[in-house]
């Protein structure tokens, strides 16, 4: 059974046998909710000022049974080797709260798009000097941006900025540098 | 599953030999950007393999005649141009295969759907550097032109139609070879000339016929799971 975690949330009943969905259009129960924002609110291990949530890379979770919880989550990139850590992350989050067991399955379609990236997401990016990705143009389907578009530097705020290399220090950034204030600055690229 | 394990084959030896250059490349943000392309290929294999079997014993228990990668991807590195020709040749065919892989219903097109979007960088990546290296100097123009010439032959397999795989070849192999011309004429390089297959070695990976240098390869990246079975990290 599912023993409510020190959260000062209201104690969640103990799940009926057939849930109930709740009121708000998700299609959750309000415990499924409740683990659900424990489980996005887990930091990203490679971005750590945001968290999963933010990322987007939250699909869904679903209560199996009495103490028993599926978790859906998708890759940034197919070989991104954060998503073990994210999983064993979530587990024990979960595990934490009183959910004895936790399966966190990797899917991939819909494919994830640095659009999944929310408003707050993108704000901690730029605040912690990751420019954040452009929003992806509808009509060009995404893939690499010409280097013509401009790419704002998180440091000055200058346009000015070049590209170094379109891949660097995780498979979701491209190296740029600012010719304002010389400051080279890693950039989440558009997917 | 003969098509999970030909593409699977293909994102796993070409991934481990782009690892190779770990330590080696010309400057540091190359060896990260072949590093990072070797990783997006490392997580399509294993969710490939995993679709024919077991991605551990796949990936380091199958003998050399099991591998079914076309003959391209194993081919050694050689310099940083002739890694670059490598690349050319295979990203802009695997982005066109995984573009109409992707639009099927078939078991691919999630994963296709998923990594259409990464590859789109590799083959941008591998022109932008055709581009450099052709219309570069006399020396990076002439390693250009050897790395394309020697890689030419390799070409011809990658549109021998996979089974599994709905899809049009002969359309893709157009689509190909318009790209690649069109990169090289901007590049000041010349399609090379000559047979796009060979007799005796090249055309035959899908079936398991390997060149040389990949059982060495596959040495080198089976040995520590071989002498100790089940180690982990």
């Amino acid at each position: 059974m599912v023993t409510p975690g020190p959260s000062p949330a209201p104690t969640p009943p103990t799940p009926p046998a057939a849930p109930t969905p709740s009121a708000s259009g998700t299609g959750l129960t309000p415990l499924e909710e409740e683990l659900l924002r424990l489980a996005g609110a887990v930091p990203d291990p490679e971005l750590p000022m945001v968290s999963l949530a933010e990322l987007g890379v939250m699909r869904g979770l679903r209560l199996l049974g009495p103490g028993r919880v599926e978790v859906e989550l998708t890759p940034t990139y197919t070989g991104c080797p954060a998503v073990e850590t994210m999983a064993t992350d979530i587990e024990r989050v979960l595990h934490d709260h009183g959910v004895p067991e936790v399966a966190v399955r990797t899917v991939l379609s819909p494919p994830w798009t640095t659009d999944a990236i929310s408003a707050e997401g993108r704000r901690k990016l730029a605040e912690s000097g990751i420019a954040p990705p452009a929003p992806l143009d509808a009509a060009a389907g995404g893939g690499p941006v010409p280097v013509a578009l401009a790419v704002r530097c998180p440091h000055c705020g200058s346009t000015e900025t070049e590209l170094l290399s379109r891949f660097s220090s995780t498979a979701c950034k491209a190296l740029r540098r600012c010719a304002a204030c010389g400051e080279p600055f890693d950039h989440f690229k558009e997917l | 599953m003969t098509a999970a394990l030909a593409l699977g084959d293909d994102a796993l030896v070409l991934s481990h030999r782009l690892g190779e250059w770990a330590g080696h490349a010309p400057v540091l943000e190359e060896e990260v950007a072949l590093a990072n392309i070797a990783l997006d290929l490392l997580g399509q294999a294993r969710v490939l393999l995993s679709l024919a079997g077991d991605e551990d014993e796949l990936a380091y228990l199958r003998e050399e005649r099991a591998f079914r990668n076309v003959q391209l991807v194993e081919q050694p590195g050689g310099d940083f141009a002739h890694t670059i020709a490598r690349q050319l040749y295979f990203s802009t065919y695997q982005e066109l295969l995984y573009e109409r892989l992707a639009r099927g219903t078939g078991p691919f097109a999630p994963l296709a759907a998923k990594a259409v979007k990464e590859v789109a960088y590799h083959r941008d990546h591998a022109e932008h550097w055709t581009l450099r290296l052709g219309d570069g100097t006399d020396e990076s123009h002439e390693r250009m032109r050897r790395g394309l010439d020697a890689l030419w032959r390799f070409t011809g397999e990658l549109f021998e139609p996979v089974e599994g795989c709905e899809v049009e070849w002969p359309t893709l192999h157009d689509a190909w070879l318009t790209r690649i011309t069109s990169v090289l004429e901007r590049a000041t390089l010349a399609l090379p000339e000559g047979p796009r297959r060979g007799g005796w070695a090249a055309g035959a990976g899908r079936q398991g016929i390997h060149t040389e240098p990949f059982g060495r390869m596959l040495a080198e990246m089976q040995h520590l799971h071989r002498s100790h079975p089940g180690a982990t990290w």
